[in-house]
């Protein structure tokens, strides 16, 4: 027994110790649980909620894009889309089936949504199909209970409702590519758009508005549980255009079938009203993406439908240039106003024989004469006289040749050539060059906005810019008042005598372009008429007597333009007209001049800051 | 100078012995398991499926087995000791051959549906079979080192089994409980000296030798934010949503580690972190009390106890539940490498559940049976 009590003490003694050393191990995890939970905790509670909450961004609505008046020209539509939720679908492929079966899906369609919905968690919606009608929304809905995880739901789409009408111009949207999103996280949001040429590129930062945020509780697979905060984005600002979305529709009435474009521009401010290109094509496709048939189609089409011709289209401007010869040789003293220069209906120049474009010439003109009955002869005797470097530097004063601030994407400025220009290529100048300069033609290369721009600022002698911005979010923008552009610095008497001369072209008997004159004679049209050769003329053709360019290729013809502005005692529009292959100014060019600017002048819409009522219903046929 | 009436009688009645058990700490139990309810409840998103009604339910089981086994003579259980040693071994054998794979070992033995783990089972019969051994052993016994050998073969056997399935923590748990039988013994300190000092050289050779995702759990455990997506996963988030907790927690189901599933495992392995991350430091503090009452309990009842038997016993059974609670909580703070032991009476699992109960059962025959006398030591004889 004495055993057992020394056995139980050793006992007694070992449980204490061990019994001991427990609570301590406990109370020293005890301390690490204080460490953990209060020491550290804030630390722990900051990683918690970055575990939790996830910050997301919502895309705020596009800004649109208005026309001078307020009439939409590019906004957002509802887009109903049928999307599918797989973790609401007992079985996605059964459901896809069904879904065939009412709205058939190309085996394309099928891969994408199958790679879809592998890449993506079971609870993202899948798009399924996007741009629904009323009536395949309708089929849906009907059919819902045999379409288990298919959703519809509204998304927004670019829409222009003016299609094609405006399509160089308002430019078009279309999903951001890998490089933008690295740039703007924003632009990662599913649906969001990006602004990929013309005014939607132009302006994408102001139309983007900007990205709301929402706070939202997620779980460890990403799973969104609760939102906790929201903050609205703001919208992005709507852009009002200097056009008039009324006479575009008219331009483009009267340029018909053409391959061509015209340019309006109120001539004292510089805003374009109109600016029109034909072919065009429709911006909304790259909303959704554009199939290859398509790009093929538009990329061979000699009449390229994807080029803005006004802002891009390089063309020799032919007769028309003939007012920035005659205003170089004034300013020059080369010409004075009551000069007389005789035309033989020829020019020689060494060997080479230059024609004047009437067989038996004109008799001798001054500069009134040679603007009215547009003869070569007499501008190839003052581009002599005046040299090239004094021409190039009128026409780039006019406009001409130079790059213009054109708030547009993809401009080209085409080409005035110098004899310093003619020279880095490794040329000699030639006084031949000078004398087929005189008649806008040899390297002259202009576009039709140029041209636009050309005929306002001999108008208004400013030196107006086209621009087409007019307002952003409802402001005016600078450059709308006359007196926010510069003048020439030419003495107005010198402008007027080749305004006189352009005013003989379409109003004086004899002149060129009588097809171009208004049947209101209160109201009186100034314009030039021109014919751009596409190709040299040979001798023997010339002198065969069978030269007729109608009878030419399409390709060959030459080019038919004309500069135009009007009123003439008060000058409001300028205008400029090119039709490809039209052969010639005054038969083709003139009589579309005419059209249009008797609409303008109808519409009036510079001194309109409302709409015409009728062109709701115009707008919308 | 003993009560004579307990020794003289080999059972007694029914009703004086249900009188004996020990119903303050069926209570303490009985409140560890409404918290585990309590934190099942909120790690199932509020509800009591799938794992509170099961976990009430098992327990309720479990207080039926466990009083049970209450009131079975500590004799009889004694004379049980050696086969259910046997018995479990040759389970755990059994394991190595047909178990269950599960965490890239095999654990489990499937009989009839029940899932068992052969090693929980054999830490309770080492127990009694160790206790069986040394009650039997006088003072001087205890000095004579040949002595000794049966029972660390007891002890080697079941611990290299285990280390086959292969499951270190398990076995390293294994060691330790019949180290500290051992310890209560008698045994002198410096033969524990001698077992012990080779180990820093046993464990290097060890992690030589040891399967890759036990290396990787130490080393994860030792850099635990070298790999935050990997295998450190665990230990951050289980540390995060402790820390989130702070001195007063989130509140009840507002736990958003465990909620939003960034917790693992969290009705198991980290139930203890849910009640953390919900009832703060307070209520993590609270828990701990509560473990640690019933482990001292049970060591009051060893120490109460007049046999060397059911001393050991208690003291085995006391020292389990602390080594699940101790390596369980220090893995949850990261203090210890992640080892998938549960929370005993608080996380989810039946099998688990029902082995710790058998242990309380066994727990509260010492303290019914603590006066009773056994067979005359074979050295007085």
């Amino acid at each position: 027994m004495r055993r057992d009590a020394e056995r139980t003490g050793v006992f007694t003694r070992r449980a204490l110790l061990l019994m001991g050393g427990q609570v301590a191990v406990l109370g020293a995890l005890s301390a690490r649980l204080y460490q953990v939970q209060v020491e550290d905790g804030a630390r722990y509670t900051t990683l918690a909620n970055e575990n939790r909450i996830s910050a997301r961004m919502i895309a705020p609505p596009r800004g649109r894009i208005l026309d001078r008046f307020g009439t939409v020209i590019a906004g957002s539509s509802t887009n109903w889309r049928a999307v599918l939720v797989a973790e609401q679908a007992n079985n996605v492929p059964a459901t896809l089936d069904a879904f065939s079966a009412l709205l058939p899906l190309s085996e394309y369609e099928r891969a994408r949504i199958d790679r879809e919905l592998h890449r993506k968690r079971k609870f993202i919606p899948v798009l399924i199909r996007e741009f629904l009608t009323w009536d395949e929304m309708a089929a849906i809905e009907v059919n819902a209970p045999d379409l288990p995880g298919i959703v519809v739901d509204a998304g927004t789409s670019r829409e222009y409702p003016f299609g094609d009408k405006l399509a160089h111009i308002v430019g078009y949207v279309a999903p951001p590519n890998e490089s933008d999103v690295a740039d703007d996280p924003l632009l990662g949001l599913p649906g969001l758009r990006l602004g990929r040429a013309g005014m939607e590129k132009y302006h994408d930062l102001g139309l983007r508005g900007r990205a709301g945020s929402v706070q939202l509780e997620v779980n460890a697979v990403g799973r969104v549980i609760r939102e906790l905060d929201r903050l609205e984005g703001i919208q992005g600002e709507d852009v009002g255009l200097t056009l008039d979305a009324g006479i575009q529709q008219s331009v483009l009435t009267t340029l018909g079938d053409e391959s061509a474009s015209a340019v309006v521009m109120d001539c004292r401010n510089g805003e374009v009203l109109a600016m029109a290109t034909n072919p065009s094509f429709d911006p909304s496709v790259f909303n959704s993406g554009v199939s290859q048939a398509q790009w093929l189609e538009w990329t061979k089409d000699r009449r390229t439908p994807l080029i803005n011709k006004a802002t891009s289209g390089l063309y020799a401007p032919g007769s028309t240039f003939k007012m920035a010869v005659a205003l170089a040789a004034l300013e020059a003293g080369t010409l004075s106003p009551g000069d007389h220069i005789g035309c033989p209906g020829y020019l020689d120049m060494g060997d080479t024989r230059f024609h004047c474009w009437r067989k038996g010439g004109h008799g001798t003109l001054d500069l009134r004469g040679g603007l009215k009955n547009s003869c070569d002869v007499f501008f190839y005797e003052v581009a002599r006289r005046t040299g090239i470097d004094h021409i190039a530097a009128m026409a780039n004063r006019l406009g001409l040749g130079v790059e213009l601030e054109l708030d547009l994407p993809g401009q080209r400025t085409g080409l005035i050539p110098t004899r310093e220009w003619r020279i880095a290529k490794g040329h000699p100048w030639n006084v031949g060059d000078t004398i087929v300069s005189g008649i806008g033609q040899g390297y002259i290369q202009v576009t039709p906005l140029q041209l636009a721009t050309y005929a306002s600022r001999i108008a208004s002698g400013r030196m107006v810019q086209p621009h087409l911005t007019r307002r952003l979010a409802g402001a005016l923008q600078p450059g709308s008042e006359p007196d926010d552009w510069p003048v020439l610095g030419m003495p107005e008497k010198l402008l007027h005598n080749v305004r006189e001369g352009m005013w003989a072209v379409v109003n004086e008997a004899g002149g060129t372009a009588p097809l171009a004159r208004l049947a209101d004679p209160g109201v009186q049209l100034a314009g030039k008429t021109g014919s751009a050769q596409v190709r040299r003329v040979s001798r023997e053709l010339r002198e065969s007597g069978h030269f007729d360019s109608q009878k030419l290729p399409w390709e060959y013809r030459p080019h038919a333009l004309f500069v135009a502005y009007a009123p003439y005692d008060a000058p409001r529009y300028a205008l400029a007209v090119v039709i490809e292959h039209g052969n010639a100014g005054a038969a083709a060019a003139a009589p579309m001049a005419h059209d249009i600017m008797t609409q303008v002048l109808k519409r009036d819409p510079a001194n309109r800051s409302e709409p015409p009522s009728p062109q709701v219903a115009e707008v919308r046929s | 100078m003993m009560d004579r009436r307990l020794w003289r009688e080999p059972s007694f009645d029914f009703v004086a012995k249900v009188l004996q058990i020990n119903w303050i700490y069926v209570v303490l139990l009985c409140c560890l398991a409404a918290v585990g309810y309590t934190a099942l409840y909120s790690a199932a998103g509020g509800s009591p499926e799938p794992y509170a009604a099961r976990h009430a339910m098992r327990f309720a089981f479990g207080l039926v087995i466990m009083l049970a086994i209450g009131l079975v003579d500590i004799r009889i259980i004694q004379k049980l000791a050696w086969p259910a040693w046997l018995g479990c071994a040759g389970l755990l054998v059994l394991v190595l051959r047909m178990g269950h794979v599960g965490k890239g070992a095999q654990r489990w033995l499937e009989i009839g549906g029940l899932q068992l783990q052969p090693s929980e089972m054999m830490k309770l019969a080492l127990v009694l079979a160790l206790a069986s051994w040394f009650h039997r052993a006088s003072w001087e016994r205890m000095g004579n080192p040949l002595f000794l050998i049966p029972p660390l073969i007891a002890v080697l056997i079941p611990v290299g089994l285990i280390l086959k399935e292969p499951n270190l923590g398990t076995a390293a748990i294994t060691a330790m409980l019949g180290g500290a039988i051992f310890f209560a013994a008698g045994v002198r300190w410096w033969k524990f000296l001698l077992v012990v000092l080779p180990i820093p050289l046993l464990g290097q050779f060890a992690y030589a030798h040891l399967h890759d995702y036990q290396r990787a759990r130490i080393d994860t455990f030792m850099h635990p934010e070298s790999d935050p997506l990997g295998a450190g996963y665990n230990i951050i988030q289980s540390k995060i949503a402790l820390g989130s907790g702070g001195m007063w927690g989130k509140g009840f189901l507002q736990g958003t580690q465990g909620h939003l599933d960034f917790l693992p495992e969290k009705q198991t392995d980290f139930i203890f972190t849910m009640i953390g991350e919900e009832f703060g430091l307070v209520g993590g503090l609270a828990v701990m009390g509560l473990l640690t009452l019933i482990i001292i309990g049970g060591m009051l009842i060893a120490l109460r106890c007049r046999h060397q038997f059911g001393r050991l016993v208690a003291l085995g059974i006391a020292c389990n539940f602390f080594l699940y609670v101790f390596v369980n909580i220090a893995m949850v703070m990261g203090v210890i490498p992640v080892g998938g032991v549960p929370l005993p009476l608080v996380s989810h699992g039946g099998s688990a559940m029902l082995t710790v109960m058998v242990g309380f059962g066994i727990l509260m025959s010492v303290h019914v049976h603590r006066d009773v006398e056994f067979a005359a030591l074979r050295d007085d004889r």
